[in-house]
């Protein structure tokens, strides 16, 4: 196995390589614009489409029943009026955090190796941007209406209340949105024009052409292509920290005991860098093996990425360790209730069920054995996934259900219809990436082609 | 049962099936051939029961084709029914002005005895009960099932049309049977007729039953009252030759000892009382005095909550407690073994010492022998007279038995036709009394009731009532006062009143209702009948108190069974349902119970010893067995309940009428007997394996050290006033947002938590004012349900014999609200009088506003809980109140500080250009509370009635230390323990 050879050949050397083997142009671009242009997938990549395509189906038809009858049909209650809607749209806005950080901060610090990933990361962004967004709107009781959260002249006849974090989240995640979209798509212009030239039919070259605006890689081109990506990734840079930061606020602001808190912000941003590098794992894993691009998604990538997931984690650990001391340290009897109520009350087994995957199971990760270990790798990606799940979700739920008047303390219960949601929006996400495989480059082509150029020239 | 299928076969599909023959392609050849099916008979009964009524059973088509000739056509052609055209009105009636409700006064019974009440009235229609201020039971207050009677004068599911033998019939062919049976009965004089009616004060229905008899001197006439009590009656027929009626003042009563009496919450006068009972506990200053309460109970009550030292034993055990007391009063301490009774000799020092002004009150449900040594004792400290009084019955009739004598004369065969007037033996029967046996021997079964009932189910003739809102009657009340029973609307079902059915008994077949009652009241001229009717009370007819002498000796207690490892059983009407009469009624089936906090449904209530000595949890169902008859039902460990007594709690377990089916519970009848009614020896409790779904509104009872509810015995707040402030958490002054300012009036609210008995009244007025849905047993177990103010129970000290605390918690209408600041579409908002106002149109349904309210009163509607369509709506819609919006799915709701009452008001003040006065505005919870213990008015005015009650040194904001200054506040509770009985705590704040 290639694999393991390089696991023991990386003892010697410091770090596995950013690519691996030789390589030239019209290979890279061959190779990878040919898993679009071909037209042919394997087998199993239909069969799997088709397995996330019936979670689209239940996610349509979870969304169509939940809007015909109301959100009374998921888990929530007085006193815990957020659920699941509120927990998997911070756990989808997290995930779509590496992308932008990915492609953005590690384009400005100038790390090479972000080249062969940055494209599905950021794939994989707007897709948990796409869904995170559905979720604060399936979440409303008159979800019709969410667009009065905008400030637009309507019947009412008044702006929305600013005081409220929930319009400062409508504006984040739409701008965190829309940038997110643009970068990905100025991104993608030089690789579109390169598709345009390879396609052998007339649909295909149409399709292509026309996106690819006109691009022909002239010297002019790419001067101008560098300032706008470099300054769209100046942009994106700060909304990584942005909106998570405001999406931590809607809990912040409130006074219900475990969601009032100032650790909330960082504690999220960390939070959302540790699931999404675990969702570019669990999907980069099985893609690079799959279609047989492990030379060009190195272990180098696979690893760096473990070791932010676990930099992210510890400054998790750090957060929940001062989440309970705060609690603590306060002195007021409702926080430090609800503090504990979290660790013996009802909700107590998803609480250690979360400390158990994401700050027991990320020590994991320090060895290095383990980083290269890919099936090891994704085991944990996905545990850490389902943990930061769990954690949103405890956040969520047992502060209301422990808050100042133990007369009203109760519990919710989950539905089908929350599991329906989650695991269709998860179906979706997945049939999304499938499609985004199938028609768009899943690697970025020229800056692999300026990663060989580079090492051919090193070399 | 093809009957019970019957009841709801008339439906759409009828209709559909009907609609296919007249719109099918299939040509129908005649009329006849349409409309002679059981569809079309069971459609006419529905859309048309006055039509339906003068139908003949049997199909006459010449009749037919004249009555329903026009409709028939329409059906054939286009519809079946055709849209209603409102006009307006061409001439006004007089008095009704569009927009403005009408009050009149009437008087709603309960069991049997009057409360008087004044009903509002929209465009003629009822939609609101308020307590009448000038009538002694109600003294301006209601209880909450007063304030469902607006609901189930409108439900949907009353019985409508006549039966005979279960199919419609109409009262024409209702009264030839009966003309047919008058004949009949004058001949024999009666013999062989019996009528069962229930406790009734009505002088109408005595005058007629009086006249009945001397016209057929051999009819006979039995009582069934299954709530009814007799020990009373027994005790005084011993004692003084004939029954009477005791008469409880405690608003001169310094020390009030309870013998297994819920004087607060049960009786006819319990308004009346918990009114008298609470204006001796209203402390504000340090000279300020109160009453004492002990209790002596067999099962937990609002009274036993409410008291200073509550004891509670086995229902068995109270006779010789009663007669301990009795004994170390008249002979020192020596003279009995009080402490070994758990009671305190401090106790009797009280009762001595209070002396004329001092009470004992036996339970109702107590033995003879409880009732006679509480009398004796009464007059021993002379308190007869002072604090108690005997009057003459009001329900006083001569009678000839019970349901028990009735089934026997049925069984012996000197009984063969019965009326049985508005009560539902079948399911209301002692199990030892084989009713449906009995009865199925009768040649005739007359039912006249509201539904169709068990009972009707068996009856040969069935003839729906009138509702009390429908009816002309009189009644009176538990002092002997007499008010006129006036309607509000015209019968809507075709029911008709008892004193109809008793007319057409007698022969006198299309009486009127009015002029059934007036002759009764005929020395009253016009304008008294008027002003009486005006007033809702007749002038000077309380009973006077009879003068009576006590004897000392009323014997000894009857040897109570030691104490077995079988249990005892107690048996109490469920508050709201009743005898099951009240079943199909959702808002009192949603209503919480005032301790139990159980909603749609009932339990079996046992101490958390005796659960831990059978090994039972909540909800674990278990089997009841007594003397041969059994029943499951879930259990429910209820903290204050006497160890070894299980109560049981009568009126669920019905299967007729949708909303009684959809409760769970058992019915408790079962197990209960004719020798032993309300509580009985020998309960075998068998655990069994699973359990049943009991639904509560409140899943914690303790404060958790929290200052919730803030309490002081009256020698602390003697001490130190200001003792709510004692530990509490400074409230904070800053805020980053600038205060409000009001140049009009400032609303709040103070709720003095020494008067509230939790009686939940308030809770059920506020959702009759201000059209709050009721959301069903399976919604409400997800917590769903939506009543905007809610009563909090808090349970303090030992688990077996804690102290209870009621907590009302409505909006609390912040100064700097929560809600406020995170609704992100200005849904929420504060107006210029300082309401936190929810504006439901603009509301999204974001839910921030709840999860960040501290005091969780807000209200979610998380599907559709009122039905908007005008067609499936039904009849019940209109009993939503007009001025109040209904709310939609997807939209947050709370408490208003009934908006609608400030707004209507501030409408009238500004029209006859003055300010609002003090005490104008009153709200819905307000209004109905018994003690007065809500006050509500205008902060900005000095010295109105709700500034001073804040201005007294226990008042306290919940949760201060929020810094939400919320305008509804509490006066810290008081106590007044006697300081010689060890077990009191002393001044505390929170948790005890």
């Amino acid at each position: 196995m290639a694999e393991a050879v390089a696991v023991t050949a990386g003892k010697a050397q410091p770090q596995a390589p950013v690519l691996r083997g030789r390589h030239d142009f019209p290979e890279i671009s061959g190779r990878i614009s040919a898993i679009v242009l071909q037209g042919k997938l394997p087998r199993f990549f239909w069969a799997a489409f088709f397995v996330c395509f019936a979670f689209v189906l239940l996610f349509l038809y979870s969304i169509t029943y939940l809007i015909s009858v109301g959100v009374g049909a998921y888990g929530v209650n007085i006193p815990v009026v957020w659920g699941t809607m509120i927990s998997s749209f911070v756990w989808w806005i997290g995930i779509g955090h590496a992308g932008t950080l990915i492609s953005a901060v590690l384009l400005l610090l100038r790390q090479p190796w972000r080249a062969s990933i940055n494209r599905f990361a950021e794939a994989m962004t707007l897709f948990a941007v796409a869904m995170a967004g559905l979720y604060p709107i399936l979440h409303l009781g008159r979800p019709w209406f969410f667009y009065w959260l905008l400030p637009l002249p309507n019947t009412h006849m008044h702006w929305p209340q600013w005081r409220s974090p929930l319009v400062w989240d409508f504006a984040a995640i739409s701008t965190y949105a829309s940038v997110s979209l643009l970068f990905w798509y100025m991104g993608l212009l030089p690789d579109l024009g390169v598709l345009r030239d390879r396609a052998r039919s007339r649909a295909g070259q149409l399709f292509y052409g026309i996106l690819a605006l006109g691009w022909r890689g002239s010297a002019y081109h790419w001067a101008r292509y560098r300032t706008v990506y470099f300054l769209m990734a100046a942009l994106a840079t700060p909304l990584v920290v942005s909106v998570h930061s405001i999406v931590a606020l809607d809990f912040t602001y409130a006074i219900t005991p475990g969601y009032h808190s100032t650790i909330f912000p960082p504690y999220f941003v960390a939070g959302a860098l540790l699931s999404g590098f675990a969702m570019v794992l669990t999907i980069a894993i099985p893609l690079r093996w799959a279609f047989a691009v492990e030379d060009l998604i190195t272990l180098r990538h696979m690893e760096n990425a473990a070791k932010l997931m676990i930099a992210a984690g510890m400054i998790v650990i750090y957060g929940y360790a001062s989440e309970a001391f705060f609690a603590w340290y306060s002195g007021q009897p409702y926080e430090r209730a609800m503090m504990a109520q979290r660790a013996v009350g009802p909700y107590a087994p998803l609480f250690w069920i979360m400390l158990f995957c994401n700050c027991i199971v990320l020590q994991l990760l320090w060895l290095r054995r383990v980083r290269l270990n890919m099936p090891v790798l994704f085991s944990i990606a996905l545990v850490i996934n389902i943990g930061m799940w769990l954690e949103r979700y405890v956040i969520v739920v047992t502060g209301p259900s422990r808050d100042y008047l133990p007369s009203s303390w109760g519990e919710q219960s989950l539905t089908w219809l929350d599991f329906g949601i989650l695991f269709g929006s998860i179906g979706t996400f997945f049939a999304l990436v499938f499609l985004f495989i199938r028609i768009l480059p899943a690697i970025t082509i020229f800056e692999v082609e300026e990663l060989v150029d580079e090492k051919s020239g090193a070399a | 049962m093809s009957a019970i299928a019957d009841i709801k076969s008339v439906s759409a599909s009828d209709l559909a099936a009907l609609r296919r023959a007249a719109t099918g392609r299939e040509p129908w050849r005649s009329l006849d051939e349409l409309a002679d099916t059981a569809e079309f008979r069971r459609f006419g009964e529905a859309e048309f029961p006055a039509i339906a009524e003068r139908l003949p059973f049997s199909l006459d088509r010449r009749t037919l084709l004249k009555l329903m000739g026009a409709s028939l056509s329409l059906a054939g052609l286009t519809a079946c029914s055709e849209a209603e055209r409102i006009v307006p009105y061409v001439r006004q009636p007089e008095n009704i002005i569009p927009g403005k409700p009408l009050y009149y006064a009437t008087a709603l019974s309960s069991d049997g005895y009057g409360i008087g009440a004044v009903v509002e009235s929209h465009e003629g229609r009822p939609t609101k009960v308020e307590g009448n201020p000038d009538h002694p039971a109600s003294r301006g207050a209601t209880d909450a099932i007063m304030q469902a009677a607006v609901l189930s004068l409108f439900d949907p599911e009353r019985s409508r049309a006549p039966l005979r033998q279960g199919e419609p019939a109409s009262y024409g062919d209702f009264l030839k049977d009966m003309a047919k049976l008058a004949g009949g009965l004058a001949a024999s004089g009666g013999q062989g007729l019996a009528l069962l009616i229930e406790a009734t004060t009505s002088p109408t229905t005595k005058a007629q039953i009086g006249s009945l008899k001397q016209r057929y001197p051999k009819l006979r006439v039995f009582r069934h009252d299954p709530l009814a009590a007799s020990a009373n009656e027994q005790a005084t027929a011993k004692l003084f030759g004939r029954p009477l009626t005791p008469i409880y003042h405690f608003d001169r009563a310094d020390v009030i000892v309870s013998l297994d009496a819920d004087f607060l919450g049960e009786g006819p006068g319990r308004l009346a009382y918990a009114r008298d009972f609470a204006q001796r506990r209203r402390v504000r200053k340090s000279t300020d005095t109160m009453n004492r309460l002990y209790v002596v109970e067999s099962t937990p009550t609002i009274t036993g909550a409410a008291a200073d030292h509550r004891r509670a034993v086995r229902p068995g055990l109270v006779e010789g407690i009663a007669a301990a007391i009795k004994a170390a009063l008249e002979g020192g301490h020596d003279a009995a073994s009080l402490p070994s009774l758990g009671m305190e000799y401090a106790l009797v020092d009280d009762l001595r010492e209070a002396g004329r002004n001092a009470l004992v009150v036996p339970g109702a449900h107590q033995t003879p022998f409880v009732h006679a040594v509480a009398f004796a004792m009464n007059a021993r400290l002379g308190a007869v007279g002072n604090t108690l009084d005997f009057i003459e019955p009001p329900h006083a009739m001569p009678i000839d038995g019970d349901l028990a004598a009735l089934c026997q004369a049925i069984t012996s065969g000197s009984v063969d036709s019965a009326i049985v007037l508005g009560s539902n033996p079948l399911y209301t029967a002692p199990s030892d009394v084989d009713v449906r046996n009995a009865f199925s021997k009768l040649k005739l079964l007359v039912h006249w009731g509201l539904y169709r009932d068990e009972t009707a189910f068996l009856a040969q003739w069935h003839i729906p009532a009138a509702h009390e809102l429908e009816s002309w009657s009189d009644i009176r009340a538990y002092d002997g006062t007499a008010s006129i029973v006036q309607p509000l609307i015209l019968p809507l079902f075709g029911g008709k009143s008892l004193h109809q059915l008793l007319a057409a008994l007698g022969g006198e077949f299309d009486a009127d209702m009015q002029a059934l009652v007036r002759p009764t009241w005929a020395d009253m001229d016009e304008p008294a009948w008027r002003k009486a009717l005006r007033d809702g009370v007749v002038p000077n007819s309380a009973s006077a108190p009879v003068v009576v002498s006590i004897p000392a000796d009323v014997g000894d207690p009857a040897p109570h069974a030691p104490v077995t490892n079988r249990l005892e059983v107690r048996f109490e009407a469920d508050p709201w349902l009743r005898d099951g009469r009240n079943a199909n009624s959702p808002w009192l089936q949603e209503l919480p119970r005032p301790l139990s906090k159980l909603v749609w449904g009932n339990a079996a209530l046992i101490s958390p010893a005796t659960a831990q000595r059978l090994g039972l949890e909540n909800g674990q169902m278990a089997n009841l067995a007594r003397g041969g008859k059994d029943l499951d039902a879930p259990v429910w460990i209820m903290p204050g309940q006497p160890d070894d007594t299980v109560t049981l709690s009568l009126g669920f377990g019905r299967k007729i009428g949708s909303v009684a089916a959809l409760s769970g519970g058992y019915d408790a009848f079962v197990l209960r007997t004719a020798d032993a009614p309300w509580f009985a020896d020998g309960l075998v409790l068998t655990a069994r394996d699973g359990s049943a779904r009991v639904v509560t509104t409140q899943h914690h009872q303790a404060m958790e050290g929290r200052a919730i509810v803030r309490h002081a015995t009256l020698d602390a707040f003697r001490q130190d006033p200001h003792f709510v402030r004692d530990g509490a958490p400074p409230a904070p002054t800053e805020s980053l947002y600038p205060d409000w300012t009001y140049d009009q009036e400032a609303w709040g609210m103070s709720i003095d938590l020494s008067a509230c008995i939790g009686c939940v009244a308030c809770v059920s007025a506020c959702q009759a004012e201000n059209n709050i849905a009721t959301v069903g047993p399976d919604e409400a177990a997800l917590g769903h349900e939506m009543h905007w103010l809610r009563i909090d129970r808090y349970y303090a000290g030992a688990v077996d014999d804690p102290d209870t605390f009621f907590q009302p918690v409505p909006c609390m209408h912040c100064e700097k609200a929560p809600c406020e600041a995170v609704c992100p579409v200005n849904a929420t908002i504060h107006t210029h009088d300082g309401l936190n106002a929810q504006v439901y149109n603009r509301c999204i349904g974001t839910r921030y506003c709840s999860q960040n309210c501290p005091y969780k009163v807000r209200r979610f509607n998380f599907l559709k809980y009122q039905e908007f369509d005008k067609d499936s709506a039904g009849p019940q819609q209109a009993v939503h109140n007009p001025d109040v919006t209904v709310r939609s799915r997807g939209v947050m709701e709370k408490c208003t500080y009934c908006v609608q009452r400030v707004a209507e008001k501030r409408i009238r003040a500004q029209i006859e250009n003055r300010e609002i006065a003090d005490g104008e505005v009153v709200t819905a919870c307000q209004q109905a509370c018994p003690t007065q213990a809500i006050t509500f008015g205008d902060l900005n005015r000095k010295g109105s009635q709700v500034s001073r009650e804040k201005a007294a040194p226990h008042d306290y904001a919940l949760l201060e230390e929020l810094n939400t200054r919320p305008r509804t506040t509490y006066l810290g509770k008081i106590t007044n323990p006697n300081a010689g009985i060890a077990g009191k705590p002393g001044t505390e704040t929170g948790d005890g």
